[in-house]
C-alpha cells in the first residue's frame, strides 16, 4: 500500500497534519457517502458491467496536510471504494461484472499516500489497512458468493496499493504501453510491507512462484508487458489501441457466466442512514450505542426483528428498510466508527433485544428464500459485518440477558466474543422480570456465516473436540437456556442475577487495566483457531509483519524510510536483523 | 485476663480485650449469625452462606476439638460496640454462633498509600485487583481453620479447664475469621469467591493430598507448649498480616482485618501467659532442686523451653516471606496491601526512589544489600513482628529473674533454621554463626527440639479436668476468665 507521490520535504504544511507522535486533529470520521457525493470515484453502470473509475481529487484527503497526488489514496477514497462495492450489490442486481480503472493519464493507481502515511499516527495507519484489506475481501467475496467478476482495467502505472487494488480483482489487464507497470515498491523504496494483501496475493492467489516474487517485490518500478504475464503478475496485456475492447470482451464473458439476476431484477436503494447522537448514545432505528468512558465500554445493543415479512415480494418492497439489511448496515457503521473514532474504548458489550421465535422465524424466512439475489446479497453483507466484529482489536464481550434473542444469525454475535455472559435464571429484582434468556441455533450457526479461515465459529470454537462440536450442532432448534448453553460450551459463564451486576463489573475493570496492544495481539490469536486461509494470511501474518515494521525506526524513525522518502535523502538502515 | 500487649511502633499497650470503639448500635440480632453487614437485607450473602454454613459445620465436627464437651465458657462477638463484643457465655460449642463483623465504616477513609494515595477507599473489588486481592484472602483465609486442626486433639491433654477453655477460645475465634474471610469471598468474588471459600474447608493441615497453602500450618502442634509457642509466634504472625491488611485501600477488607486484630490479642495472650506460666513453674523447680534437669520433678527444662522457641520462631519468620519480593511491593503500589501502622509512618507512603538493606549471605560471611524500599517490604514486615517478639521474651525472662535464676531465654538469630528466603539454604547457629554441614548436624540437637525431647514433653501431657487443678509442669494463672475465678468449670462434660 503504497505511492509513487513525491513527498515534499519536511515543514510547511505539514504542521497541519497529524504527526506521528500526536494524534489527528479530532475530526470524526464518518463513513456516509453516496455516488452524488464522491469526491475520488465515479461509478456508473452499462448494462450488464459496472465501472468504478478512480479519479482522484488531490485536494480532496479526509484530513487536511497532504495532497493526493497520481492517483494515491488515503482513507476517504477507500470508504468511498467500500460504498460503491455495496450499492453495486444491493442497487445494482443487473450488474454482473465489475471494472476498476482509472481517469488519469498513465496512472492506474500509486497506492496509500505516501505523506498521509508517514504523518500519520499508528493507530490511523493501522485502522487504515484494516478498513482497506476489509475493502478488497469484499470485492473477491461479490465475487465468490455474488457472481460479480471484476476486471482490474490497469491502464496506467499500478503501484503498492495500486496493484493490490488490482489484486483483489479476478482479473488484471495491464496496458501494454512500454511504460506502465505493476510494481510492489514497498519493501525497496519504503521499507515497509505491501501490507494490503500484496504479498499474500502475489504468492497465494496468484501463484507467482517464490523466487520470482522475491525479485518482483523488490524491483522497484516493476515489471510490465509480457513478462507481467508470463510471471502472473496479470492475466494479459494490451495495446492502447486494443484495450477498451479487451476490458469488454472480458467484461461481456464473465457477465455471461454469472449467477446475478440481471437485466429486469430491481435493485434496493440504500438510503442515508439516520442515527439519533444524544451525548455518549446513538440510537438507529435497529441498533443503539451507549458508551461508557470512564469504564471504557461500549454497549451495542441489536434489536431483533419485530415481524418477518409474509412474502419475498414484501422483502422487496421493504427494500433497505427489511430489517437484516437495515440492522446489518447499522451495525456495521457502528463497528466502523467505533473503531475510526473511538480509540480508548476498549471493551464492546455486545447485546440483542427481542423475541427469539420471530428472530428464529426470520432466519427460516431467509433459509427458504436463500436462492432470492436480495436474501443471499443480505446475508452475506451480515456475514462481512460479524467478520469485521472477528478483526476488531476491542476486547468483545457477550451478554445474554433475558429479554435477549440470540438466536441464529443474531447469535454469531455471541460466538465471535471473546467471553460470553449468559444470566441464569431471572432479575428478580425487576418489577416485572422477563423470562430467562434462552439461546438458539440454527443453520446459521452451523454453515452459512463463516469465519475468514472458512471455519463455523462453532467449528473454531470447538476445534479441540468433535464431539462438543456435534452435541452444539445437535442442539439447532432448542431454546437452551443458560445451563445447557453452558454445558454446551456455547457460553464462558452463567452468572445468576446476584452475581451478575458484579461480575459484569469485574471483568469489564480488569480488562481495563491490562495492555490494549497486549490484548489486541492475544485476542487476535486465540479468535482463529484452525486453518489458515488468504484472508487469515492477510490479517494474521502480513498484518502483524505490518505493524511490526510500521513501529520501527527503519521504517517510522527520522532516518527511516518512510519518513525518508522523498526528500532525496537516503534512509540509514539499522542493519541488525532481528 | 489481664495481661498486656504491647506494639513496637506506638509503645501503647492494649489490655486483652482491647477497647471497644465506635457507637453501640446497628447491631443486627440474626439469631444464628450475628452480623453487622445487613445479613438479613442481603440476597447474595444469605444464598452463599446458606451453601457454606453447613458444610462449615461439617468441617467443624470433622476436623474440630476431637474431646466430647458439653459447654464451654467463652466470648461471642455479637456486635462491634462496646455493649456487644464481649460477650460471655457458656455455650455447647456446636452451638456457637460464628459471626460476621467488620470494624466500623469511616465514610472518609483514603487509599493511605500506593499510586491510589488519596484517592476515596475501594467499597467494592477493582476489577484490575480482582484477582490478586481473591489470592491475598485466600491465603490469609486458608491460615485461620488449618491451626483448628492442627490443634485438634490438644484437649485431650489439657493442662487445666482454664487452658482448655482458652484453646476452645482461640479455636472458635479462628472459626470466625475463617468466616470473616468467606464473608469477604462471599460479598465481593462472585462464584470465583464462593468456590474459594469451599476450597478453604477442603484443604487440611498435613493431608498429603491436599495441604494448606503456607507450611507452617501443615506442622503438627504435638503438645501444649508448642500450642503456647505457636499461639505466641505463629498467631502473632497473622496479627501482623492482619495489620497490614488493615491498611488495604480495599475497605471491606480493612475494616474486617481491624475487627479480627481485636481477637487476635487474645490468641496472643494465651501464648505469652502460656509460656510465661511454663517458664514459671520451670523457674520455680530449678531454684528448688539446683538444676536445670527437672524432668524427674515434672517440669520441662528451659533448655527445652529454648528450642521450642527456636523452631517457632524460625518457622514463623518464613512465614514473611522472601526478604525481597516484587510481589509485595506490587501489593503496595496497587494499594492492596499496606505496612505495618502504615498511616503513623513519616515518609510519603509511595517510597519510590528510597532504599532499604537486606541481609544477604555473602562469600560465607553476613553482608547486606541495598534494594528498593519497596522490594523489601516483607523485611520491613518481618523486622516489627521480631521486634515485637522480644517484648514477649523480656516478659519471660522476667520469671527467671524474679526466681534469681542467670539463665535467661532469648530469641534465635533471623537466620537460624530458615526454608525461605536468603537465609534458606544456609546453616546459621541461633548466635548468628554461618556453620557447614558438619557443625549443624553436631548441634542442632541442641537447638531444635529433638523427638526425644517431644516425647518427654509429651508424657508430661496428662489432662487435668478438675476444676482448679493444674498440671505440675505449668502454674496456674494469678486471675480467671472475665473476673471469673481461676478455680471455675470453664469447661464441662
Amino acid at each position: 500500500m503504497t505511492t509513487l507521490d513525491e513527498r515534499p520535504g519536511t515543514g510547511g504544511a505539514e504542521a497541519t497534519a497529524p504527526g506521528p507522535d500526536q494524534p489527528p486533529a479530532r475530526t470524526e470520521v464518518s463513513f456516509d457517502t453516496s455516488p452524488d457525493r464522491y469526491k475520488h470515484w465515479k461509478l456508473s453502470v452499462d448494462g450488464e458491467v459496472a465501472t468504478l473509475t478512480l479519479d482522484v481529487a488531490e485536494d480532496g484527503g479526509i484530513v487536511p496536510g497532504y495532497e493526493l497526488k497520481m492517483n494515491s489514496y488515503d482513507l476517504g477514497v477507500d470508504i468511498e471504494l467500500h460504498d460503491a462495492v455495496q450499492r453495486i450489490r444491493f442497487e445494482h442486481p443487473e450488474a454482473k461484472a465489475l471494472v476498476i480503472t482509472s481517469a488519469k493519464d498513465r496512472m492506474f493507481c500509486a497506492g496509500a499516500n505516501i505523506k498521509m502515511l508517514a504523518a500519520s499516527p499508528h493507530s490511523w495507519k493501522v485502522n487504515f489497512c484494516k478498513f482497506t484489506n476489509e475493502t478488497r475481501n469484499g470485492i473477491e467475496d461479490a465475487s465468490a458468493h455474488s457472481g460479480l467478476t471484476s476486471i482490474a482495467a490497469v491502464n496506467g502505472t499500478a503501484a503498492g496499493g495500486g496493484y493490490e487494488l488490482a489484486l483483489a480483482c479476478d482479473q488484471i489487464v495491464l496496458i501494454d504501453d512500454n511504460s506502465s507497470a505493476v510494481s510492489l515498491p514497498e519493501v525497496p523504496l519504503l521499507g515497509v510491507l505491501p501490507g494490503t494483501g500484496g504479498l499474500t496475493r502475489v504468492v497465494d492467489k496468484r501463484g507467482v512462484r517464490r523466487d520470482l516474487a522475491d525479485v518482483f517485490s523488490t524491483t522497484s518500478e516493476g515489471i510490465r508487458g509480457e513478462r507481467a504475464v508470463q510471471w502472473r503478475l496479470v492475466d494479459g496485456i494490451a495495446k492502447a489501441r486494443d484495450f477498451p475492447e479487451e476490458i469488454a470482451r472480458r467484461a461481456a464473458e464473465a457477465a455471461a457466466t454469472s449467477s446475478r439476476p440481471g437485466a429486469g431484477a430491481q435493485g434496493v436503494p440504500l438510503t442515508p442512514l439516520t442515527r439519533e447522537v444524544d451525548g455518549d448514545t446513538t440510537r438507529y432505528e435497529h441498533v443503539r450505542v451507549v458508551l461508557d468512558r470512564d469504564s471504557g465500554t461500549a454497549t451495542i445493543t441489536v434489536l431483533g426483528p419485530t415481524a418477518v415479512p409474509s412474502s419475498i415480494e414484501e422483502l422487496h418492497e421493504q427494500g433497505d428498510s427489511a430489517w437484516l439489511l437495515a440492522a446489518t448496515r447499522q451495525l456495521d457503521d457502528v463497528i466502523l466508527r467505533l473503531r475510526t473514532n473511538e480509540l480508548s474504548v476498549g471493551t464492546w458489550l455486545l447485546r440483542t433485544e427481542g423475541d427469539v421465535g420471530t428472530v428464529a422465524a426470520y432466519d427460516e424466512f431467509l433459509l427458504a428464500h436463500r436462492d432470492d439475489w436480495l436474501v443471499n446479497e443480505t446475508i452475506g453483507f451480515y456475514k462481512r459485518a460479524v467478520k469485521r466484529l472477528d478483526t476488531t482489536s476491542r476486547s468483545l464481550f457477550a451478554l445474554i440477558e433475558p429479554g435477549s434473542c440470540f438466536a441464529g444469525l443474531l447469535a454469531e454475535i455471541a460466538f465471535a466474543a471473546d467471553r460470553s455472559f449468559m444470566l441464569e435464571g431471572q432479575f428478580e429484582e425487576d418489577d416485572d422480570p422477563k423470562p430467562a434468556a434462552v439461546l438458539r441455533l440454527d443453520e446459521f450457526n452451523t454453515g452459512l456465516l463463516p469465519m475468514s479461515n472458512d471455519l463455523t465459529r462453532l467449528q473454531v470454537r470447538f476445534l479441540g473436540s468433535a464431539e462438543e462440536l456435534a452435541a452444539a450442532e445437535a442442539a439447532v432448534g432448542r431454546d437452551l437456556l443458560a445451563a445447557d448453553a453452558l454445558e454446551l460450551g456455547l457460553v464462558t459463564s452463567a452468572p445468576d442475577d446476584i452475581d451478575w451486576d458484579d461480575e459484569i463489573r469485574l471483568v469489564v475493570e480488569e480488562r481495563k487495566s491490562f495492555s490494549p496492544d497486549a490484548l489486541t495481539g492475544m485476542e487476535a490469536n486465540l479468535r482463529f483457531a484452525g486453518q489458515e486461509t488468504p484472508e487469515t494470511k492477510v490479517f494474521g501474518r502480513l498484518t502483524a509483519w505490518q505493524n511490526w515494521i510500521f513501529q520501527r525506526p527503519n521504517a517510522a524513525g527520522p532516518e527511516g524510510a518512510l519518513r525518508r522518502y522523498g526528500t532525496g535523502q537516503r534512509a540509514d538502515y539499522d542493519r541488525k536483523r532481528v | 485476663m489481664t495481661t498486656t500487649e504491647s506494639t513496637p511502633q506506638s509503645g501503647t499497650v492494649t489490655g486483652d480485650a482491647p477497647t471497644p470503639t465506635g457507637p453501640t448500635s446497628k447491631i443486627d440480632y440474626s439469631e444464628k449469625i450475628p452480623n453487622n453487614v445487613n445479613l438479613a437485607g442481603d440476597r447474595k450473602l444469605q444464598r452463599a452462606l446458606e451453601g457454606w454454613q453447613p458444610k462449615f459445620i461439617d468441617w467443624w465436627k470433622n476436623l474440630g476439638p476431637s474431646i466430647p464437651t458439653h459447654d464451654v465458657y467463652l466470648r461471642t462477638a455479637t456486635a462491634v460496640g462496646r455493649d456487644g463484643w464481649a460477650h460471655f457465655d457458656r455455650v455447647p460449642m456446636e452451638d456457637y454462633r460464628w459471626g460476621i463483623f467488620l470494624a466500623e465504616q469511616d465514610p472518609d477513609r483514603k487509599v493511605n498509600f500506593g499510586d491510589k494515595l488519596g484517592e476515596p477507599a475501594w467499597q467494592e473489588v477493582p476489577g484490575e485487583h480482582r484477582s490478586d486481592l481473591r489470592r491475598l484472602i485466600v491465603v490469609q483465609g486458608d491460615t485461620e481453620p488449618a491451626s483448628v486442626e492442627q490443634q485438634r486433639h490438644l484437649g485431650m491433654t489439657a493442662p487445666s479447664l482454664y487452658d482448655m477453655r482458652n484453646l476452645f477460645q482461640v479455636n472458635v475465634e479462628e472459626g470466625r475469621h475463617l468466616w470473616a474471610m468467606v464473608y469477604l469471598l462471599h460479598a465481593y468474588f462472585g462464584k470465583d469467591g464462593r468456590e474459594e471459600a469451599e476450597q478453604l474447608l477442603k484443604r487440611n493441615s498435613g493431608d498429603f493430598d491436599s495441604p494448606r497453602i503456607l507450611g507452617a500450618f501443615n506442622e503438627e502442634t504435638t503438645d501444649w507448649l508448642s500450642f503456647f509457642m505457636f499461639t505466641y509466634f505463629t498467631d502473632r504472625d497473622g496479627k501482623y498480616q492482619l495489620g497490614t491488611l488493615k491498611e488495604s485501600g480495599f475497605d471491606p477488607l480493612a475494616r474486617t482485618c481491624e475487627f479480627m486484630l481485636k481477637e487476635e490479642a487474645h490468641h496472643m495472650f494465651v501464648g505469652t501467659t502460656g509460656v510465661q506460666r511454663t517458664v514459671q513453674r520451670t523457674a520455680e523447680l530449678m531454684k528448688e532442686h539446683g538444676t536445670d534437669d527437672i524432668w524427674q520433678y515434672g517440669g520441662i527444662p528451659l533448655s527445652v523451653i529454648q528450642k521450642y522457641l527456636n523452631f517457632q520462631f524460625s518457622v514463623s519468620m518464613d512465614l514473611f516471606g522472601s526478604e525481597t519480593s516484587s510481589n509485595a511491593a506490587a501489593y503496595y503500589t496497587a494499594g492492596l496491601k499496606g505496612r505495618w501502622m502504615e498511616t503513623r509512618r513519616k515518609d510519603d507512603h509511595q517510597l519510590h526512589g528510597l532504599t532499604m538493606d537486606v541481609p544477604i549471605i555473602e562469600n560465607g560471611r553476613m553482608s547486606t544489600k541495598t534494594v528498593p524500599m519497596l522490594t523489601a517490604l516483607n523485611l520491613d514486615l518481618r523486622n516489627e513482628y521480631a521486634a515485637d517478639c522480644e517484648n514477649g521474651v523480656k516478659r519471660w525472662n522476667q520469671e527467671l529473674e524474679d526466681a534469681g535464676l542467670e539463665e535467661r531465654l532469648f530469641l534465635p538469630h533471623q537466620g537460624f533454621n530458615r526454608k525461605v528466603g536468603t537465609f534458606a539454604g544456609h546453616h546459621v547457629s541461633p548466635s548468628g554463626e554461618i556453620l557447614d554441614d558438619a557443625a549443624w548436624e553436631k548441634n542442632v540437637g541442641d537447638w531444635l527440639p529433638t523427638p526425644d525431647d517431644r516425647a518427654q514433653v509429651a508424657e508430661l501431657m496428662v489432662p487435668h479436668y478438675d476444676t482448679g487443678d493444674f498440671a505440675g509442669w505449668i502454674a496456674p494463672p494469678s486471675v480467671g476468665i472475665n473476673s471469673m475465678p481461676v478455680e471455675y468449670d470453664y469447661v464441662r462434660f
